[in-house]
């Protein structure tokens, strides 16, 4: 059902705009990724039934609009019934649809919501704190930590007057140095928090808009389909500063004896020498390194 | 028209002092709604010269201009010059002007608290743009001024609390004064059912401001005190809580948008009817749906926050109370709707800006609806989903109903027609490329370009393009208006009192120009009648 909408709408765009749409990257783009959890595909279908119902009640009024503004016009000689001033039924009658209406709409959405709170039964939990301007994150109970900040590609294109043009940088503004490895299949509670000023912290593909707040842990959590590994981008969404547009979240999805092999590998790496800063830095890199090797087909947000 | 030739010949010693002190000392609504008009004008073009920087910074990927902390100001500094320095003064003019002339009073009922109330406006914004030339820059942390990061803002930062200060006490004195000129100054037989319904949704905004800008003089307060003076108010470290800073915000926040629409309501209220030549459709409804929208807009304010990690019963709670702010709206449009039904319509440019109103405002209600949905709402908030929202409802909304209202009314207060041609023009010119300029933002929102960004990934390179382009061509566009204006006030065609022949309510009554001092003797029942001229015989008009 979804896929018929949201073709139709390509279809639409490309219509009004005369071309296709090329293929390489998601230029053009029109609408929401129904993402790579239960939740996210809950959220998609919930915010197409809010714009359909929005077309269905466009149609009407604007319809209504159009039909007056072409049917009523003095210069057609239409002469004004100035009696029409009132009539209580039709009051009533668009004062109870509507609220019939947002009942429809309200149970769904507010059935997906609840969904969205129940952070229950969580398998692993990642500590996420937000820096100016970079993003920290922390496998709780496991001592492994990543460190992720915007790539250097990105980073030196990304400043004033640098000449280099933002095409040729794959992923622009989208990479970063060591992703947050997540497992797919596995419920994961995040607790999202920062450190200076308050960041946000987005996935499209997970549906998760979190704030991270000084002095708050929020909550959060998402289950990824067992079979959508790959890279998946989002970035910083609340104003924190000069950067704030370049704090770009990769989360890299890998099977659960991956992510497991992967954990291993980091806590050997990273606890036996109580690591430093740079140790930290290193154990990030080489996993990022192994990131690089093991990634599925990259996906954009 | 007696009444008119013995105010003029009793006018001789009311004549104003001319040159600056004429504008520096008047006490009359006529000349603060024009000085008010002139300064939302010129805050116009400051707030729309920023978004057109933004808009080229953004024009294609990679950072061409401007540094991201510039940027950032530029934001920051385009909100609050289009909303304190440009809406409001806007609607606070219009009701200088009109609010007197509607329910047949000789002037505001506090005529030097609205002088003083216009002359604090000058010196706020000159403290807030000031920022732009001292260290740090000027304040961009976003209008809405979250802490902790707006208290990292250098010394524009108390320069802008005390603009804001400022703009509040203006604004609160403003709202006083409507209030109380309604409320003592209506001619006797203007009941309050009988009032036209600007000046009822501006009753209803002056009651709106006089309870939410205290609260935001309160939250800046607490920042400027967490600055400089040790509190921990927004702390988290002190003890403090940095989401309470939201909750205020937002509480004066909600309530600020419908201060920015609800004039427009009424002023496209007043549009339709003439240019329909037909009554206004469910007059008490109107008036009823403007009253449940301003007592929902005091309880909907955490929806702008849904994100900050709110307890479960809380989000369902303002996603329903948000949801409910349909009804009340619906019922505007069908009324409005219903009211062109079997009426006789023309399209002079007032009649234009308000259909366009019509449709485009629905559709910033139609995104406003699906943004209430808090599940969804995960995906729009801080996207340009977002932007395209508020934008639809505050371009084509509040400010083509004020270009609308100018319109209508502006051969009343100059005593000539203006250039109807040029302004079709400006119509259809602001009308095509507002919508090139703002739809694709949805698009852009939807596929996940964050709001407040000075770069971008290069997916979101098309239809940032498309947006821009559509900017620069409204921001051009814009010309024509004050060009329109001038040529109007230099002469043209003699406007009749009467100046559309649909038009209905005491200001058509007076002669165009009106005089410098007007309804010195409050207009009768039975002027008051032939204001609401050929329809007071029907049932259903009051």
């Amino acid at each position: 059902m979804n896929m018929k909408k949201s073709g139709i709408l390509s279809a639409a765009a490309a219509a009004v705009l005369g071309c296709a749409a090329p293929a390489a990257h998601a230029a053009w783009t029109l609408n929401m990724t129904p993402g790579i959890t239960a939740i996210s595909r809950r959220v998609y279908e919930l915010h197409m039934l809010m714009y359909w119902w929005c077309v269905a009640i466009a149609i009407f009024v604007f319809g209504w609009m159009i039909y007056s503004i072409v049917r009523f016009r003095k210069s057609q000689g239409a002469v004004a019934d100035a009696k029409l001033v009132h009539n209580t039924t039709a009051e009533i009658i668009w004062t109870i649809l509507p609220v019939l209406i947002l009942i429809i709409m309200a149970v769904p959405a507010a059935r997906t919501l609840i969904e969205t709170e129940d952070a229950t039964n969580t398998e692993l939990t990642i500590r996420i704190t937000g820096y100016q301007w970079k993003w920290g994150y922390e496998y709780v109970d496991t001592g492994v930590t990543v460190l992720s900040t915007l790539d250097r590609a990105s980073n030196a294109a990304r400043q004033l007057g640098s000449g280099i043009d933002p095409r040729q940088v794959p992923n622009y503004l989208l990479e970063v140095d060591h992703p947050l490895v997540v497992p797919a299949g596995v419920k994961v509670r995040l607790l999202v928090t920062a450190q200076d000023v308050i960041h946000s912290w987005w996935v499209p593909a997970l549906a998760i808009k979190k704030d991270a707040i000084p002095g708050f842990l929020n909550e959060a959590w998402f289950k990824i389909d067992s079979d959508r590994t790959g890279l998946f981008r989002g970035q910083c969404a609340e104003l924190c500063g000069r950067d704030h547009g370049f704090m770009p979240i990769v989360i890299d999805v890998r099977s659960k004896a991956d992510f497991a092999a992967w954990m291993q590998t980091q806590k050997a790496l990273q606890q036996p020498a109580e690591p430093t800063a740079a140790a930290a830095a290193a154990a990030a890199a080489a996993s990022a390194a192994a990131a690089a090797a093991a990634a599925g087909p990259a996906h954009t947000s | 028209m007696a009444y008119t030739a013995h105010a003029d010949a009793h006018d001789g010693h009311d004549h104003p002092p001319s040159g600056i002190w004429r504008w520096l000392s008047t006490t009359n609504h006529k000349d603060i709604g024009t000085l008010y008009l002139v300064f939302a004008g010129i805050m116009f073009f400051v707030g729309g010269a920023m978004a057109m920087a933004i808009r080229l910074e953004l024009f294609k990927p990679g950072l061409q201009y401007f540094d991201p902390a510039f940027f950032n100001s530029l934001t920051t500094m385009h909100a609050l010059a289009m909303i304190f320095g440009a809406i409001m003064p806007a609607w606070v003019g219009l009701a200088n002007w009109m609010i007197p002339l509607q329910v047949g009073a000789p002037d505001m009922a506090l005529p030097r608290m609205n002088n003083f109330s216009f002359w604090l406006l000058p010196f706020a914004f000159t403290l807030l743009l000031l920022g732009f030339f001292v260290p740090g820059g000027a304040p961009a942390g976003g209008w809405t001024l979250y802490p902790p990061l707006s208290l990292q803002g250098g010394d524009s930062f108390p320069l802008a609390i005390f603009a804001i200060h400022l703009m509040g006490a203006s604004s609160i004195m403003g709202a006083i004064n409507v209030i109380v000129t309604i409320m003592n100054m209506r001619a006797p037989g203007m009941t309050l059912l009988r009032m036209p319904l600007f000046v009822w949704t501006w009753l209803i905004t002056a009651y709106l401001l006089i309870a939410v800008m205290p609260v935001l003089a309160g939250a800046v307060t607490m920042l400027l005190t967490d600055h400089f003076f040790g509190t921990s108010f927004f702390s988290a470290s002190g003890g403090g809580d940095p989401v309470m800073f939201q909750h205020i915000f937002w509480f004066f926040g909600h309530p600020e948008v419908y201060i920015l629409i609800l004039p427009a309501f009424g002023v496209v209220s007043e549009i339709i009817p003439t240019f329909s030549r037909k009554p206004l459709f469910g007059y008490e409804a109107m008036v009823y749906a403007t009253a449940s929208i301003a007592f929902l807009s005091f309880i909907v304010w955490a929806h702008h926050m849904f994100t900050v990690g709110m307890p479960l019963a809380g989000e369902l709670f303002f996603m329903l109370s948000t949801m409910l702010i349909a009804i009340p709206t619906g019922v505007k449009v069908f009324n409005w709707c219903a009211t062109m039904w079997r009426g006789s319509l023309s399209f002079e440019p007032p009649m234009l800006f308000a259909l366009a109103f019509l449709f485009l405002f629905s559709i910033g209600g139609f995104s406003g609806l699906m943004l209430a949905i808090a599940p969804a709402d995960f995906q729009y908030q801080d996207t340009y989903f977002v932007v395209a929202h508020f934008h639809y409802v505050l371009v084509p909304g509040s400010i083509f109903a004020i270009m609308g209202a100018v319109y209508y009314w502006l051969p009343k207060w100059t005593g000539h027609m203006y250039d109807m041609k040029l302004a079709t023009w400006h119509f259809w010119l602001s009308a095509v490329f507002v919508n090139v300029l703002f739809f694709p933002q949805h698009f852009l929102g939807l596929a996940g370009m964050p709001r407040r960004v000075p770069d971008y990934a290069t997916q979101f390179a098309d239809w940032n393009m498309v947006s821009s382009i559509g900017g620069f061509a409204f921001g051009l566009s814009q010309l024509l208006f004050p060009y329109v204006i001038w040529k109007c006030i230099r002469g043209g065609e003699k406007a009749a009192a009467r100046v559309w022949e649909g038009a209905h309510g005491l200001e058509w009554e007076l002669p165009s120009p009106p005089a410098y001092h007007s309804w010195q003797e409050a207009p009768t029942i039975g002027v008051i009648e032939h204001g609401a001229e050929h329809w007071a015989e029907h049932e259903g008009w009051h």
